[in-house]
């Protein structure tokens, strides 16, 4: 089988500082990785870097691209990475106001996704815009609203709706529960996990937040000071972390 | 089935002194379909770890853990995930699950992630969810506020409701009344019949002895510990 991503030694260096050094990893269609560590510890940047918002310094990230198979995704041209970035992946922001047009309707927002990738029916993109509204979970009366009249956690799943209309195979997120209280959080797992299941995507999610990867990710990545210390199934990580670092990361977090 | 050849297992404490336990070594076990094996053995021998050895929850030093033709101990995350879908199942003392998710969805999920369609699935959830005596009142309700015995009997139709060829049962009777006992025996028995490889640890010494086909103490794979 052929990986959806296949990664290969990415480095990102900010003058002497090390951002993420020699990430190397395949990820299969269906399969959601988690990338854990502390603030600090690069996985942002490699994050950045995997969805061509950073130029790495070096390294490849291949994509099994739905025309030409495997490309690397570094050495395109902007408009293709562009295009892929409309089409094959998305992107969710930690700050729903990253990945949204806060002066445009929910409607538009999910709407201009589509129009971006030349749908042009007006009935057509509102009813695909009504059907996302519903799927996430935000009243569809409130499709003419603009996002700044929604609340944290609406923001952040008409964010995913916007992302996820056009079929990616392949999700970037960012600290997606990040900042949302825990009821929304909740929710938002539940609707991420049905969503990965029922689509089969694949997803990269960074995160500090060690019982979020454990409902989500299949697979984790350790990170610290740009390095990758760890990787494995998410539970045996978790439950027999084997790298110093992981032990007290793991046995740091506080029980409820 | 299940195949275990010469494993070992150490927990090197880095940020305790670096203490390094050793737990088990030179495990061999081999499980035929249609078999149940009880671990036996002291509490901290070492039956749960093996136990979760097997499902690659805990890495393995050394040795092979083989189920079905993969070898968990080497295995990819991949591997691992597509033999736990399809043919290995766990039956924890523990429900995890998402927060908000209804019982019926909770049960139901393990069909879903191998096809089965929606209405089928939550079908066969139902059916298992009956048989356990969970009231139906709380089919749509999470799991999460439910009693310890009532938890215990949603994680076990959630285990039970895929036909799993290779089964890890951790103190499946544990917490059950007598009707409910009776209830999961007779799953593992009906799943014996089909021809699963089952593992199990029971306290419980009179179902051990009506399921499980032969014995494995583990402490004779314990080495001595300096006192």
């Amino acid at each position: 089988m052929t990986p959806l991503l296949s990664v290969q030694g990415i480095s990102k260096r900010y003058g002497p500082h090390i951002g993420c050094a020699d990430v190397s990893f395949d990820l299969y269609p269906g399969e959601v990785m988690g990338i854990v560590g502390e603030s600090g510890s690069g996985k942002t940047t490699l994050l950045n870097c995997l969805a061509g918002h950073l130029p790495p310094d070096e390294g490849a990230v291949l994509f099994d691209t739905r025309v030409d198979g495997l490309r690397d995704t570094v050495q395109m041209s902007e408009p293709e990475r562009r295009m892929l970035g409309r089409t094959d992946w998305a992107f969710v922001h930690q700050h729903a106001r990253d990945g949204l047009r806060m002066g445009v309707s929910a409607g538009g927002n999910v709407g201009e996704r589509l129009m971006a990738v030349g749908a042009r029916h007006y009935g057509d993109i509102r009813a695909s815009a009504l059907d996302w509204l519903a799927r996430v979970e935000i009243d569809t009366g409130r499709i003419d609203d603009r996002p700044t009249t929604f609340s944290g956690g609406m923001q952040q799943r008409l964010q995913i709706a916007r992302n996820l209309v056009t079929g990616p195979r392949l999700v970037f997120m960012d600290e997606p529960t990040g900042g949302l209280d825990v009821s929304v959080q909740a929710r938002l797992l539940d609707l991420l996990r049905g969503l990965v299941r029922d689509m089969g995507l694949a997803a990269i999610i960074v995160t500090h937040d060690l019982a979020v990867v454990r409902l989500l990710a299949h697979r984790l990545m350790v990170m610290k000071s740009g390095f990758v210390v760890e990787t494995g199934l998410t539970d045996q990580v978790l439950d027999d972390p084997q790298h110093p670092y992981t032990q007290l990361l793991v046995s740091s977090v506080l029980q409820v | 089935m299940i195949e275990l050849t010469d494993v070992s297992k150490t927990f090197t404490l880095h940020n305790q002194g670096s203490t390094v336990i050793e737990v088990l070594s030179d495990v061999s076990l081999s499980v035929q379909p249609g078999e149940c094996v009880a671990l036996t053995g002291v509490s901290g021998a070492g039956k749960s770890t093996l136990m979760r050895m097997i499902y690659g929850n805990y890495r393995a030093q050394s040795g092979q853990i083989v189920v079905d033709g993969v070898d968990v101990a080497q295995a990819e995350a991949r591997e691992i995930i597509a033999l736990r879908r399809k043919t290995l199942g766990y039956v924890s003392q523990f429900l995890r699950v998402v927060p908000r998710v209804p019982t019926l969805e909770v049960v139901a999920e393990p069909l879903l992630a191998v096809g089965v369609s929606l209405a089928a699935a939550q079908n066969q959830a139902r059916a298992l969810l009956s048989q356990l005596n969970v009231p139906e009142p709380l089919w749509g309700l999470s799991p999460t506020t439910f009693s310890g015995g009532e938890q215990q009997r949603v994680n076990i139709a959630r285990s039970f409701v895929y036909a799993y060829p290779a089964m890890l049962l951790d103190e499946p009777t544990a917490s059950l009344d007598a009707a409910n006992r009776e209830v999961v025996l007779s799953l593992i028995e009906t799943a014996k019949r089909r021809g699963a490889a089952l593992v199990g640890i029971f306290h419980d010494e009179a179902a051990r002895a009506r399921v499980c086909d032969r014995e494995v103490d583990v402490s004779q794979f314990t080495p001595q510990r300096a006192a």
